[in-house]
């Protein structure tokens, strides 16, 4: 199987965000960038088909900061390529990502084979103008199908898992070349130690393949951006971990279940 | 000719879902402010009937194909595209749940229509749309114009109240002929949910862990609690992606909706589609170590603190209040 994983930057959510001067972006300042939760497991479910059934693994990244450790990292957990592409991902909107990606492929930098799978988490915290995996799909004129959990090699094909609500799951026959949008891979993405991913980055290289950035990043009239309204209704308890805990047992007192 | 409202009803299993309620009375408010017509589609076995409980509808336009039961996204987009088509729709809802998810993105790049995505709130300004969006798990909002009132509404479930989009009329159903074409994904089959130990939909009390919990071995801590309160111990996403606590013990889009007494979140940031699945506790006390962590927006009770070091002090403090 010919694996092309899409790896994409979003800012930490753990960092505090703010709303640059122009009311509408996030300040770029403080931003800290992390990879997309569901594309570390789309990258770990990729590597377990790896394991299982053999396949070259490409990992494909837009510019960000922090990206190139991502990409060694990727490297040194078993993928076999790692291409990054020269466009800020930052302040990108998933149209304009879209079609950098289709130009990747439209170069000759990836190719749709027969046997090619295209991964890329199933969202990201950032999709105000939709998903970037059926975007590209569109692009690529592949099948898509998305929350996919779980995902097999079969004779057809593949055999994937997608997640409806309160556990359930259904199972569905994909025919390649396909795109999916992966929400956990069958196993918790693994670790890998820094030293090694040390060694990938004397060893190894990441190729660069020179797209053009789009002529409009985000397609959409953004009026403004904020923070949500930060009354809450939460009563915040003061003091150390004894006072709270004792205000704690108080309210669960209150709400009769002690 | 007024450009209708279009939406994307929602079935699975033969059963209607709640967002397609909500997107029926968000879009009857947006129809009437507009003052256009608001229609639905419905696809898959039994339409017809089904269709019947979309009165708040002023058309439904159906499918009544076993065939379109939980077609491949691209199917959908494409008969939505043609249904667009044919009313001329200016503004199309799609729900964000794991049914429909990519089919909005898919009819955006097909369609050259804007796409406006995790969508909380829907205004109406002149001949334009306001659209409220939560981004960022949800730590930002976003306003954004949909200006000749074209566009698709990428609609969150919860947002908006469903008995809005419920009624006992019954409105007209017109068939639509939808000519299947051989589809490179194929639904098989449903796969149950595992049953598990505990049935946490069940709880009076629920412990229920995120991220902030940092190792497998703190799990423990919040069972403890648990036992201590004759509850149960639950998990946002990461923590079962990490295989700490199984897929029965989730909370949220994909896991289970739960409704105890009290909910105790220790953790959890909040973010949407955890929010989704616990957001009707009667009573929900959060910690966290970040001031600004969504979920203090929505909880009765909070507390700015490392759940790791609460924890152990609160189960003592339970055990000697119950004596």
């Amino acid at each position: 199987m010919n694996i092309l994983v899409i790896l994409k930057m979003v800012p930490d959510t753990v960092e505090e965000l703010n709303v640059s001067a122009d009311g509408k972006s996030l300040d770029a300042e403080f931003l800290r960038f992390k990879l997309n939760d569901p594309d570390e497991h789309a990258l770990e479910q990729a590597l377990i088909l790896k394991e299982k059934c053999g396949a070259k693994v490409t990992v494909i990244a837009l510019d960000a900061p922090e990206v190139d450790d991502v990409l060694y990292t990727a490297l040194a957990k078993g993928a076999d390529r790692a291409v990054k592409i020269p466009v800020s991902q930052a302040g990108l909107g998933t149209k304009a990502t879209a079609k950098v990606l289709s130009d990747f492929f439209a170069s000759g930098g990836g190719t749709v084979t027969p046997d090619t799978l295209v991964l890329a988490g199933s969202y990201a915290i950032d999709d105000l103008e939709g998903e970037l995996a059926p975007m590209l799909a569109v692009h690529l004129g592949l099948p898509y199908l998305g929350v996919v959990s779980s995902v097999a090699a079969s004779d057809h094909g593949l055999v994937v898992q997608k997640e409806f609500a309160g556990g359930l799951r259904g199972e569905f026959e994909v025919e390649l070349p396909a795109v999916l949008g992966i929400q956990s891979a069958e196993k918790p993405p693994r670790y890998v130690p820094v030293a090694k991913v040390r060694a990938v980055m004397k060893s190894a290289k990441i190729e660069e393949v020179d797209i053009q950035s789009p002529a409009d990043a985000v397609c959409l009239d953004v009026q403004r951006s904020y923070k949500p309204e930060a009354a809450g209704r939460a009563e915040i308890f003061e003091g150390s971990p004894e006072e709270v805990a004792d205000k704690i047992v108080d309210a669960l007192a209150k709400s009769g279940v002690i | 000719m007024a450009k209708p409202i279009l939406v994307l009803a929602e079935q699975l299993r033969g059963g209607i879902s709640d967002i397609t309620y909500e997107m029926l009375g968000a879009g009857r408010a947006v129809a009437q402010a507009l003052g256009v017509p608001l229609e639905a589609v419905l696809l898959g076995s039994r339409a017809s009937q089904l269709a019947s409980s979309l009165g708040a509808a002023d058309k439904v336009f159906v499918a009544d194909n076993p065939e379109l039961d939980l077609a491949a996204p691209e199917t959908v987009a494409e008969l939505v595209k043609g249904l667009i088509e044919k009313t001329g729709a200016g503004i199309v809802l799609v729900g964000c749940t794991n049914v429909s998810l990519g089919i909005g993105s898919i009819l955006a790049a097909r369609s050259q229509m804007p796409l406006v995505n995790f969508c909380r709130a829907i205004k109406v300004d002149g001949g334009a749309l306001i659209c409220t969006s939560q981004l960022f798990g949800g730590k930002i909002l976003s306003d954004v114009k949909l200006a000749d009132g074209r566009g698709i509404i990428g609609v969150y479930p919860g947002a908006f109240p469903v008995e809005q989009g419920r009624t006992d009329r019954t409105p007209p159903i017109e068939a639509i002929e939808v000519p299947v074409q051989p589809a490179k994904i194929k639904f098989k089959q449903y796969i149950e949910p595992e049953t598990g130990d505990v049935d946490i939909t069940k709880q009076n009390v629920l412990v229920a862990v995120g991220r902030g919990i940092q190792t497998q071995d703190n799990v423990q801590l919040a069972e403890e609690l648990a036992q201590a309160l004759g509850g149960a111990v639950c998990a946002s996403r990461p923590v079962i992606d990490q295989g700490w606590l199984p897929l029965t013990r989730q909370v949220g889009k994909s896991g289970m909706t739960v409704k105890p007494r009290v909910y105790l979140a220790f953790g959890i940031s909040g973010a949407p589609e955890h929010w989704e699945g616990m957001q009707n506790s009667q009573c929900i006390i959060a910690i966290n170590t970040d001031p600004k962590a969504p979920i203090f927006d929505g909880a009765h009770y909070g507390a700015v603190t490392d759940a790791v070091e609460l924890l152990p002090i609160l189960t003592e403090k339970v055990k000697t209040r119950k004596g």
